[in-house]
């Protein structure tokens, strides 16, 4: 690949063009345009102006003042960039790059953040958030605290309380909002309706009674102040925390019970006998997850075999396709047999299906109690394909290899049909055997062509996702691991397991495998380069 | 480089196979000498024996006979499933048994299912991004096919590096940042369908961009000059010659790009989630994510309806895409 590069830069380059020449060009350029590119151009800057100026708008009230900034700059280099009348390959890169940057360089570099943190369940947001939560969760209602008559009103979808007081005075607030004083109409004692806000009918009331009876507006800004909750979405009551915040010394104390859970600083509150009271909150551990997947002896032992696995899959994957696809490439490559085409094509047709569809079908055929394969081509068998652990790895690879041979096949056509046959000619008239002729000559110039090709089957099925999810969902599990972890699951997969399905998500610890896999995934890209390179000057 | 590599499956490449199928090595060489003396001349007709025939092509028809059954029977077994108007696994295995269109009919039509909404929903992602895909990678491909500047090749280079850490390593920070868009953003955030195809884009400059970049450079560079002179600028350039020309490359790019999103499940099953939303990759495996209770029958005949959209485009582009794929990834 580099050589390419190289190759082209300096059979290509021309002279760096004087300065009169670049005017000139310039001046061509500005005249050929014409008013309708002109016409597109600023349409197309304007409308990017408009969502940038939005966005600015909408993060600088929420107080987000890097964001915003990155957002201005950003958006000023795009106009400088288009607007000047140099700055030619900026121009043609500049959208690509945007996309490339945000979603493949920045989230790679993300990752390698949350890695370092306990993101995940019970740990998603910040302190304060946590503060509230847990108040929220605790609370209970006041013995004999006054009736508050109330009106649930929506805005923007958003429910909120609009509560008059004993005093007589209308008070509206949500979740997130705490109570303050707002003017409304009564009607008698009870405030009904309140400008900006709409007041829910009783169908409406019944219709979400869920949320409503969920719904807890705090007193004031100070969580110990207590919250207003609704029964009925027709009168409230006034509940407070069993548990008490104190800011100063960052602890939480249990009123009930007495306990004093403090932050001793592992992003939740603990008490002295080490229970934790969730949800915490999302604190940097620095190398913790790395040093838990590797010394924990229930979390080691499955990175170990996953990733031996993932090795074991990989290579046998690639090598079982493309020996498969070379044979056959040998076996159809003989002018002399007919229908080739029709071969050809029909064996293709795995190729061309979706490969979750396929992998979902194989997974039903090899279903043990009830698939295809055992009840009718070895009639009635009770062959455990997918829920025993050897077994499921086999029935991985034979599917694999099912998805992949054709590719491995056209690819070797491909190379065999680009082998001059002048080679072979010389070689038989040298008298050499066909078996010394393939050993010796054809097999060497084409793992010259394919060698690069099985690198890339490599790395795709080093991550090759979609079979072994839809197929046994990694599976089956591993009872002693305390991660939804299974026998057939490669690096990827335990990534997306661990981060997304199961009890609790753990993102640290899927961000950190994540960075593993990156790891070893670098190592083997910089190992192929270095060997292909030789290869190339071989040929 | 790709363009100056024979292009495997290309017709040339079979039309040589085929004009001399009928006639053997031995034949061959008779065929010569006779011409040459001058006189028409008609290969003699050897009588037929069936183990020389065997020894020479008949196993091959066995070899082939064997592997088109191995690649045929899950497709058989699909397809003879989606007309079983009865719904368990069980009862598709006897292939064939019954012939009816119950079970498209009731894919189609369950309220609990939205099969034609993810059907949509999976056309217009993919068929965005597709053409996303094509735009984005042409211009850099352009950019530095065409024009020679400072930073080109660090930027060749890094996008070969970029390309070899897939997004899906970074899923947990995607669907970290995507939420945190849809707290200020909610219209391309998580959830959505602009945000899926945001995401999707960022890896647009990739491998494709190798391929497009390797095919532009076969164009001579003397169209465009000859443009040039004619008062074209570089945008009409771009735009009018160098895209047209290009074609065949843009298909199969738009194509490989086309395939990749509809199978992709890893992204889309993180970001989208509400039922409605969600793509045949999501949805369908969601769907039968037990075989056992699952409504065997009416899965596969949402899964040939599917797969044959891909399946009809790809035999119909074969030769491009495959040529496509041995040539972006040699280089």
């Amino acid at each position: 690949m580099t050589t390419t590069i190289d190759d082209d830069v300096t059979a290509e380059t021309p002279q760096k063009p004087t300065s009169r020449q670049r005017r000139a060009a310039s001046i061509a350029d500005a005249a050929s345009g014409g008013m309708k590119m002109l016409l597109v151009k600023l349409v197309a800057l304007g409308l990017l102006d408009a969502i940038a100026v939005y966005a600015l708008f909408v993060l600088i009230m929420g107080g987000e003042w890097l964001i915003a900034a990155i957002v201005a700059i950003v958006a000023a280099v795009v106009n400088w960039i288009y607007f000047s009348r140099r700055k030619l390959p900026a121009k043609y890169l500049t959208p690509g790059v945007i996309f490339l940057v945000l979603f493949q360089v920045f989230v790679l570099v993300y990752t390698g953040y949350i890695a370092f943190t306990n993101y995940g369940t019970g740990h998603n947001g910040s302190q304060e958030q946590a503060v509230s939560s847990l108040m929220a969760s605790s609370l209970q209602r006041v013995e004999d605290s006054p009736t508050y008559p109330v009106t649930v009103v929506d805005r923007l979808g958003t429910l909120g309380l609009l509560a008059t007081d004993p005093d007589g005075d209308a008070y509206v607030g949500t979740n997130d909002q705490p109570l303050e004083p707002v003017d409304a109409e009564f009607d008698g004692d009870k405030a009904v309706s309140a400008d900006g806000w709409t007041s829910l009918t009783f169908a409406d009331v019944l219709a979400r009674t869920d949320e409503i009876t969920e719904l807890a507006v705090p007193f004031s800004d100070d969580p110990n102040d207590g919250a207003l909750r609704t029964p009925d979405g027709s009168s409230a009551y006034q509940y407070v925390s069993t548990l008490e915040y104190d800011q100063a010394a960052g602890t939480m104390t249990d009123v009930t019970t007495g306990t004093v859970y403090s932050d001793i600083g592992t992003g939740a509150f603990t008490s002295a006998d080490g229970d934790e009271l969730l949800p915490g909150w999302q604190i940097t551990v620095g190398f913790d997850n790395f040093v838990r997947a590797v010394t924990d002896p229930r979390l080691a032992q499955p990175l170990i075999y996953v990733t031996l696995w993932t090795f074991a899959f990989a290579l046998i994957s690639v090598a079982s396709t493309f020996f498969l696809g070379l044979f056959l490439a040998i076996v159809f490559n003989d002018m002399r047999m007919r229908g080739r085409k029709y071969y050809r094509v029909l064996m293709i047709l795995p190729y061309a299906i979706p490969s979750f569809l396929s992998a979902l079908i194989w997974a039903g055929m090899m279903n043990e109690s009830f698939g295809f394969i055992n009840q009718v081509l070895l009639g009635g068998a009770e062959v455990p394909w997918l829920t025993d652990p050897w077994l499921a790895k086999v029935s991985v690879l034979i599917v694999n290899l099912w998805l992949g041979f054709p590719y491995m096949f056209l690819v070797c056509m491909g190379a065999l049909q680009s082998i001059p046959d002048e080679l072979q000619e010389a070689a038989t008239v040298d008298g050499a055997k066909p078996w010394a002729v393939f050993r010796l000559i054809k097999l060497p110039l084409l793992l010259v062509t394919v060698a690069p090709l099985l690198i890339a089957s490599f790395a795709f099925n080093f991550n090759n996702f979609n079979t072994i999810y839809m197929l046994t969902d990694g599976g089956p599990r591993d009872s002693n691991a305390p991660i939804p972890v299974g026998f057939t699951d490669i690096l990827i997969t335990m990534v997306y397991k661990v981060a997304f399905t199961g009890q609790s998500r753990d993102y640290g610890l899927a961000s950190a495998y994540s960075i593993i896999i990156f790891i070893v995934v670098a190592v083997i890209s910089i190992i192929a380069f270095r060997r292909t390179k030789s290869l190339e000057e071989l040929n | 480089m790709a363009s100056t590599q024979p292009i495997p499956g290309t017709p040339t490449g079979l039309l040589a196979g085929e004009i001399d199928e009928v006639t053997d090595a031995a034949t061959r060489a008779q065929a010569a000498a006779g011409g040459s003396s001058g006189a028409p001349y008609v290969p003699p007709r050897k009588p037929f024996k069936f183990g020389r025939w065997f020894r020479a092509t008949g196993w091959r028809h066995v070899v082939g006979i064997v592997m088109v059954v191995f690649a045929l029977f899950p497709i058989v077994f699909v397809i003879s499933s989606s007309l079983n108007p009865q719904g368990t696994l069980t009862g598709s295995n006897a292939l064939f048994s019954a012939i009816g269109f119950d079970s498209y009919v009731r894919i189609l039509s369950d309220p609990q299912v939205p099969y034609p909404q993810w059907f949509a929903n999976t056309m217009v992602i993919a068929g965005i991004t597709a053409i996303g895909t094509v735009f984005l990678g042409g211009l850099a491909a352009y950019s530095f096919s065409r024009m020679r500047f400072t930073g080109r090749r660090f930027g060749l280079i890094s996008i070969v590096v970029v390309q070899m850490f897939p997004q899906m390593l970074a899923v947990v920070a995607i669907f970290l940042l995507m939420s945190s868009i849809s707290d200020w953003f909610p219209a391309i955030g998580l959830n959505t369908h602009i945000g899926l195809i945001m995401v999707y884009l960022g890896g647009a400059l990739g491998v494709n961009t190798f391929l497009m970049y390797g095919f532009f450079n076969t164009i001579p560079a003397s169209i465009d000059e000859a443009a040039k002179l004619d008062g074209a600028g570089h945008a009409r350039i771009f735009f009018t010659i160098i895209l047209r020309l290009a074609a065949p490359i843009l298909a199969v790019v738009a194509l490989l790009s086309f395939i990749f999103t509809v199978n992709e499940f890893m992204v889309a099953s993180v970001l989208l989630i509400d039922t409605e939303k969600q793509t045949l990759a999501v949805g369908l495996t969601k769907l039968v994510s037990n075989p056992r209770y699952a409504d065997w029958s009416a899965f596969s005949a949402g899964a040939v309806m599917a797969a044959l959209p891909v399946v009809a485009l790809f035999l119909w582009l074969q030769k491009y895409i495959v040529g496509g794929l041995t040539a972006g990834a040699v280089k």
